[in-house]
């Protein structure tokens, strides 16, 4: 019985399987609308997540499975103080899988340890979230029909966000890619990942605060958000922020063949008037997320 | 300062001065019924300084705990009077219950009886890390 926990966890031929499999989906959705009839997903939302939550059930029902959860700790037995072990363990008595997502880093790792089915984790606080990540990579193979050889622009905070620490840890196991850091200094990619991550392995990349110096260079460029509330002070804030929103007038000197991403929800990191722009993708990312979730939850259930 | 010989017991020598006492903490000998000894700022050849730990009794030393505060400590076994046995130690892939994580965002901090891990990430630098939310240890 496999879990993902960490994106990590997954070689990348798995990675490259799951990639295959998705694409099959999205070209022949019919064949794959019955394969989980009569299973049971269990979404377990310690924290609310409306998007990932309603991707993995989009995801289960298009597999003609069903789902049972809860969407806030309040509904479920964690408000009367239930170890997560012991809810993993009671609902693992009703479903076959289980999807959980918890404010408490490496709760799903707690979880796990006594679990009878496979566990997803679907965000652990400010730690992993690898079916976001899954996301990421579908995206980009599907635009870029590779996942090597590329330059890969991360922009805004790359300090606390963990999608782009999961995303470098993923892209940085395919060969020859580039990743250009663009943010202010305040938040740039914390220093272990730096060095226990990118210098060991011998990574090329560039830090920069210079997003529209940038551009050119870009296959990928990942947006992110730049909060007000990571900040030592307001006027840094006030300096920075507009570098960091994506206009279409920054675009100038992008490559035709640019793919925009976003993790979403965006708030203002990205204008709307970029939305009509050919490359931007995160719309198509979200459609992704069903997919790959589709193909993942087929893994770990073992359906052929 | 003169500390008396022991028959039977333990010389943790080599700790790193200044070391000691968070040693003698998290092998828990103040639990201890016998005598101890904590020698700090000792004279070294090798060190410059250094701290002793004598323990009067051969008891079980976690040696991943000794391992984990400094894998250059040695570990001597005295039996009537007369060295026994001496262990070099190395830093340990895993340590259970030694440390406790420091990060509130961690699920150690609510989860009943989940054990305190945490794993080996940097052997060169010697950086330990959460096993649940991968926070350094402090």
């Amino acid at each position: 019985m496999r879990h993902l926990i960490d994106i990590m966890d997954l070689s990348i031929e798995e990675l490259d399987e799951m990639i295959e499999v998705a694409k099959d989906i999205i070209a022949n959705p019919q064949e794959y609308s019955h394969k989980c009839a009569g299973k049971k997903l269990a979404t377990l939302f310690f924290e609310p997540s409306t998007r990932t939550r309603l991707s993995f059930e989009a995801a289960m029902y298009e597999l003609g499975g069903v789902v049972l959860g809860f969407s806030e700790a309040n509904s479920s037995s964690a408000a009367k103080g239930e170890s997560v072990s012991d809810t993993i363990r009671t609902v693992g008595a009703y479903a076959d899988i289980i999807a959980m997502r918890h404010p408490k880093e490496g709760a799903p790792i707690a979880g796990i340890r006594r679990s009878t089915v496979p566990v997803i984790n679907a965000g652990d606080g400010g730690h992993n979230h690898p079916t976001q990540t899954l996301t990421d990579l579908l995206t980009i193979s599907r635009e870029k029909d590779r996942l090597e050889g590329l330059t890969i622009g991360l922009c805004g905070d790359l300090k606390f966000g963990r999608t782009v620490h999961s995303l470098i840890n993923a892209m940085s196991r395919y060969p020859n890619n580039k990743f250009i850091l663009i943010s202010p200094e305040e938040l740039r990619i914390p220093e272990y990942l730096k060095y226990e991550t990118m210098i060991k392995k011998g990574l090329e990349f560039v830090e920069t605060d210079d997003l529209e110096g940038a551009m050119p260079e870009l296959d990928i460029l990942y947006m992110t958000r730049v909060q007000r509330e990571r900040f030592f002070n307001e006027q840094d804030y006030l300096r920075l922020k507009d570098s960091y929103i994506l206009t279409p007038d920054k675009l100038d000197n992008a490559k035709e063949d640019l793919s925009i991403l976003h993790p979403l929800p965006r708030v203002n990191e990205i204008s709307v008037a970029v939305d009509d722009d050919p490359r931007a993708k995160y719309f198509e990312q979200v459609r992704n997320g069903k997919y790959i979730r589709m193909a993942l939850i087929l893994k770990l259930l073992e359906v052929a | 300062m003169i500390i008396g010989k022991i028959e039977d017991g333990i010389v943790l020598d080599h700790i790193k001065a200044g070391q000691g006492m968070k040693l003698y903490n998290i092998l828990g000998l103040d639990k201890l019924d016998c005598e101890v000894a904590l020698i700090q700022n000792a004279h070294s050849e090798k060190l410059g300084r250094k701290d002793i730990l004598k323990i009067d009794k051969i008891i079980d030393v976690n040696l991943d705990a000794v391992g984990y505060v400094d894998p250059g400590i040695t570990v001597n076994i005295i039996r009537g009077g007369k060295l026994a046995k001496r262990s070099h130690l190395e830093a340990p892939e895993e340590v259970v219950g030694i440390i406790k994580c420091k990060n509130p965002r961690c699920i150690t901090t609510i989860e009943q009886e989940l054990p305190q891990v945490f794993q080996l990430t940097d052997r060169e630098n010697r950086v330990y890390r959460c096993k649940y939310c991968e926070s350094k240890a402090e």
